[in-house]
C-alpha cells in the first residue's frame, strides 16, 4: 500500500520544523492534485459498474443457462434458450406489438413536438405558463397515466367512445382490437412526452441566431420554408438525440400497456398489446420463473434497441439535411 | 417588441435580441411575435395536456355509479373516497407515500452529491484519461439498464435485499446524466481563476469543492434534484419487481389498487392517482420555471 499518504500516522513524524512541514504539505498537495480527481469520479464508476453495467452484461451469461430459482435448477444449455425463443410465437407477437406501438407513438410525437416548439419560440405573454402547460403531463407518474387512460379508453362507456358516439360513430373495442389498443397506448405515450421533447427542441431553437431568419425573410422565404430550411437543420443534433432516447425508452415500454390492461401481464385477452418487456416479466417473475429464458429475451431486446437506434439515427440524419459548414 | 418589459424572466437568459430599435414593418419582427392563431394552438395544447389530470380529480370526487357521466363536473365525495382508499390495508397507501418520500429524498441527495463531485472533477481538475472517462459517462446514458433487471434481481436475492427499501435506493445512487449536467454547468459557472486563487491560499481540492464549487453549483443542483426526485417518485418497474406488497412505494400501491378485487372501485382508485400525483403537482407549480429551464438546458449543450 503506497497510497496511504492520507492515513499516515501523525505521531510518527519527527518534531516538525518549518521546512519539514512545508515539505509534507507540498507532498500532500501533490498527491491531492494528482490522485483526488480519481477519487471524485470513482463513486460513479463503481456504483454504475456494479448496479448498471454488470447486470446488463451478466444477462448474457444467465441466458446460457436453464435457470429456475424456485426449483433450484441451474444447468448450462448453451444457445438452447435462443433457439426456443426464435420459435416462440408469443415472443414474435410481443416483438410485433413493441415495434408497432413504438412507431405509432414516436413518429407523431417528435413531429408534434417540433411544431409545438416552433409555436413556443415566439415573443408572447404568459410564456412560462404556456410552457408549464405543455410539459405538465410529464410530471405525472406512468402508473397513474395508465390508470387514467384505461378509463378514457374504456370499452363501453369511456370518454373517447362517448365522444365518437356524439358524432355517430360506433364504439371501438379498445382492447380486443389489436390496432386500436396500440393506438390508445401510443396516445398515452404521446400525451406524456410531446411537451417534454418540445421543450428540449425549444432550448436548441433559442440558440439559433435570429439574423439568419431576418435575412431569409428579407429574401422572401415563407415562415414554413424558414422552419424547414433553417430551424430543423440547425437543431439536427438535438433531433438525433431525442430520436435515440425515444428509441431506447420506447422499446422498453412496460408500465403503460400493463396498466392499460388493468394490471394483467398478458396484455389483452389474446396478448393484443403485450410488449417484449411485459413478456420478459411474465416469463421471469411469474409462473416457472425462468431466468435464463427471460435473460435471453432481454439480450435480444438489447440488440434490437441498438440496431433500431442506429437505423433511426441514420434515417433521420439522411432525411434532415444538416448545416454545411 | 413593445411587450418586452412584461415578459417573465426565465432561468436561462433568453437570447432574444434587443439590439436594434424596432421601427416600422420589418418582416423579421412579425415572425417572432406570437399571432392569435399561435396562442389558440398553444391553449388547445395546454387544455389537452391538463384535461386528463383534471378529469382524474373529478372522477375521484364522484360516486361509483357516476364515473362515466358527462359532462365532467365534480361530485361531492372526494374525502369519502380518499378515506376509503386509505383504509384499504392491502394497498397500504400511506405507507407507500412515506416509503416513496424516503426513497426519493435519499436518491436525490446522493445523486446531487456524487454528480457535483464528479462534475467538478471533469470540469475543473486535470487528470489523465479525463476525456475518455467523460465519454464513458455519456455512453452510460445510452445503456438501457432496465434490461439488466434479471441479474440485478438475482443480486438482490443474494444480498437478501428483496422487499427492502435499500433495493430501490442503492442501485440509483448515481446517474450519468447528473454528472454530465453538473460538468456542463461547472465549466461555465466556476472560473479557473477562482480555483487557482483558492489553491494559492492553501485550500485542498476537497475544500475547494465544498466551499467554492458546491455553492456556485447550487442552481443546477436544484434543477437536478427536482428532476431526480420526480423521476424516482414515478419509478414503477423495478419497485414492482423487487418489492413486495408489504413494503410498497406509492406506485406499487396504485398497482394494487388498480388490479384484482379493488379494480372496480374506480373512484377510490382515482382518489389514489390524484393523491399520488398531488405532491409532484405542488413541486411543479412552485418550481415550474426552474424545471422547464432544466429540461431545456439538459439536452442542448451536448
Amino acid at each position: 500500500m503506497t497510497s496511504a499518504v492520507g492515513t499516515r500516522p501523525r505521531h510518527a513524524a519527527p518534531p516538525p520544523t518549518r521546512a519539514a512541514r512545508r515539505q509534507r504539505s507540498y507532498r500532500l498537495g501533490r498527491w491531492d492534485l494528482k490522485y483526488s480527481p480519481y477519487l471524485y469520479v470513482a463513486p460513479f464508476f463503481i456504483l454504475f459498474g456494479v448496479f448498471g453495467l454488470f447486470p446488463v452484461l451478466y444477462t448474457v451469461y444467465v441466458s446460457l443457462f436453464d435457470y429456475e430459482l424456485l426449483s433450484g435448477t441451474k444447468e448450462f444449455v448453451g444457445l438452447e434458450n435462443y433457439r426456443v425463443l426464435l420459435q416462440d410465437s408469443q415472443f414474435w407477437n410481443a416483438a410485433y406489438n413493441t415495434v408497432g406501438i413504438f412507431v405509432l407513438s414516436t413518429v407523431p410525437q417528435l413531429i408534434a413536438a417540433l411544431i409545438l416548439a416552433n409555436l413556443l419560440n415566439r415573443q408572447m405573454r404568459a410564456r412560462t405558463l404556456l410552457r408549464m402547460g405543455v410539459v405538465i403531463p410529464n410530471i405525472t407518474s406512468v402508473a397513474a397515466v395508465g390508470i387514467i387512460f384505461a378509463l378514457i379508453f374504456a370499452d363501453r362507456y369511456g370518454l373517447v367512445n362517448w365522444l365518437l358516439g356524439t358524432v355517430g360513430i360506433d364504439p371501438i373495442a379498445w382492447r380486443d382490437n389489436r390496432y386500436a389498443s396500440w393506438f390508445a397506448i401510443a396516445v398515452m405515450v404521446d400525451w406524456r412526452w410531446t411537451g417534454y421533447n418540445a421543450l428540449i427542441y425549444l432550448g436548441a431553437m433559442q440558440a439559433i441566431p435570429k439574423d439568419l431568419y431576418e435575412s431569409a425573410s428579407l429574401d422572401g422565404a415563407s415562415a414554413w420554408r424558414q422552419f424547414w430550411q433553417i430551424t430543423v437543420p440547425l437543431i439536427r443534433p438535438t433531433i438525433l438525440f431525442t430520436v435515440i432516447i425515444s428509441t431506447i425508452g420506447g422499446f422498453q415500454i412496460f408500465t403503460e400497456p400493463l396498466m392499460y390492461g388493468f394490471g394483467l401481464i398478458r396484455g389483452g385477452a389474446d396478448h393484443e398489446f403485450q410488449t417484449l418487456a411485459m413478456y420478459i416479466y411474465e416469463q421471469t417473475f411469474t409462473g416457472n420463473a425462468e431466468y435464463g429464458y427471460g435473460s435471453a429475451m432481454s439480450w435480444l431486446l438489447f440488440m434490437m434497441i441498438i440496431s433500431f437506434a442506429l437505423i433511426n439515427f441514420a434515417l433521420v440524419r439522411r432525411s434532415v439535411r444538416g448545416e454545411q459548414k | 417588441m413593445s411587450t418586452t418589459q412584461t415578459l417573465p424572466r426565465s432561468v436561462a437568459p433568453s437570447p432574444v435580441t434587443r439590439r436594434r430599435p424596432r421601427r416600422g414593418r420589418m418582416p423579421g419582427a412579425q415572425l417572432w411575435q406570437a399571432s392569435p392563431l399561435t396562442y389558440l394552438a398553444l391553449i388547445v395544447g395546454c387544455v389537452l395536456s391538463i384535461f386528463p389530470i383534471v378529469w382524474s380529480f373529478i372522477v375521484a370526487s364522484r360516486d361509483n355509479s357516476a364515473v362515466y357521466e358527462m359532462p365532467p363536473v365534480p361530485g361531492d365525495r372526494l374525502f369519502e373516497n380518499i378515506e376509503r382508499m386509505l383504509a384499504n390495508e392491502d394497498a397500504a397507501f400511506v405507507y407507500g407515500l412515506v416509503n416513496s418520500a424516503v426513497v426519493s429524498s435519499i436518491v436525490t441527495v446522493s445523486v446531487i452529491f456524487f454528480s457535483s463531485l464528479a462534475g467538478f472533477a471533469f470540469a475543473k481538475l486535470r487528470f489523465r484519461g479525463r476525456n475518455a472517462l467523460l465519454l464513458v459517462i455519456i455512453l452510460t446514458m445510452m445503456v438501457p439498464t432496465q434490461l439488466g433487471v434479471i441479474p440485478l434481481y438475482l443480486m438482490m436475492v443474494e444480498l437478501g435485499w428483496t422487499g427492502t427499501l435499500q433495493a430501490v435506493i442503492v442501485p440509483f445512487l448515481v446517474q450519468g446524466f447528473g454528472v454530465f449536467m453538473m460538468r456542463q454547468y461547472a465549466t461555465s459557472a466556476v472560473s479557473d481563476e477562482l480555483i487557482e486563487a483558492a489553491r494559492l491560499d492553501g485550500c485542498s481540492t476537497w475544500r475547494i469543492y465544498w466551499n467554492v464549487v458546491l455553492p456556485a453549483l447550487r442552481p443546477a443542483a436544484a434543477v437536478l434534484g427536482l428532476l431526480t426526485f420526480m423521476q424516482t417518485w414515478n419509478e414503477f418497474l423495478w419497485p414492482f419487481i423487487v418489492l413486495t406488497p408489504d413494503t410498497p412505494t406509492v406506485q406499487y400501491s396504485l398497482k394494487i389498487l388498480s388490479s384484482g378485487p379493488y379494480q372496480t372501485d374506480y373512484v377510490a382508485l382515482f382518489a389514489g392517482t390524484s393523491l399520488a400525483t398531488l405532491p409532484l403537482l405542488v413541486v411543479f407549480i412552485i418550481f415550474g420555471r426552474q424545471i422547464i429551464g432544466g429540461i431545456m438546458e439538459g439536452a442542448v449543450k451536448s
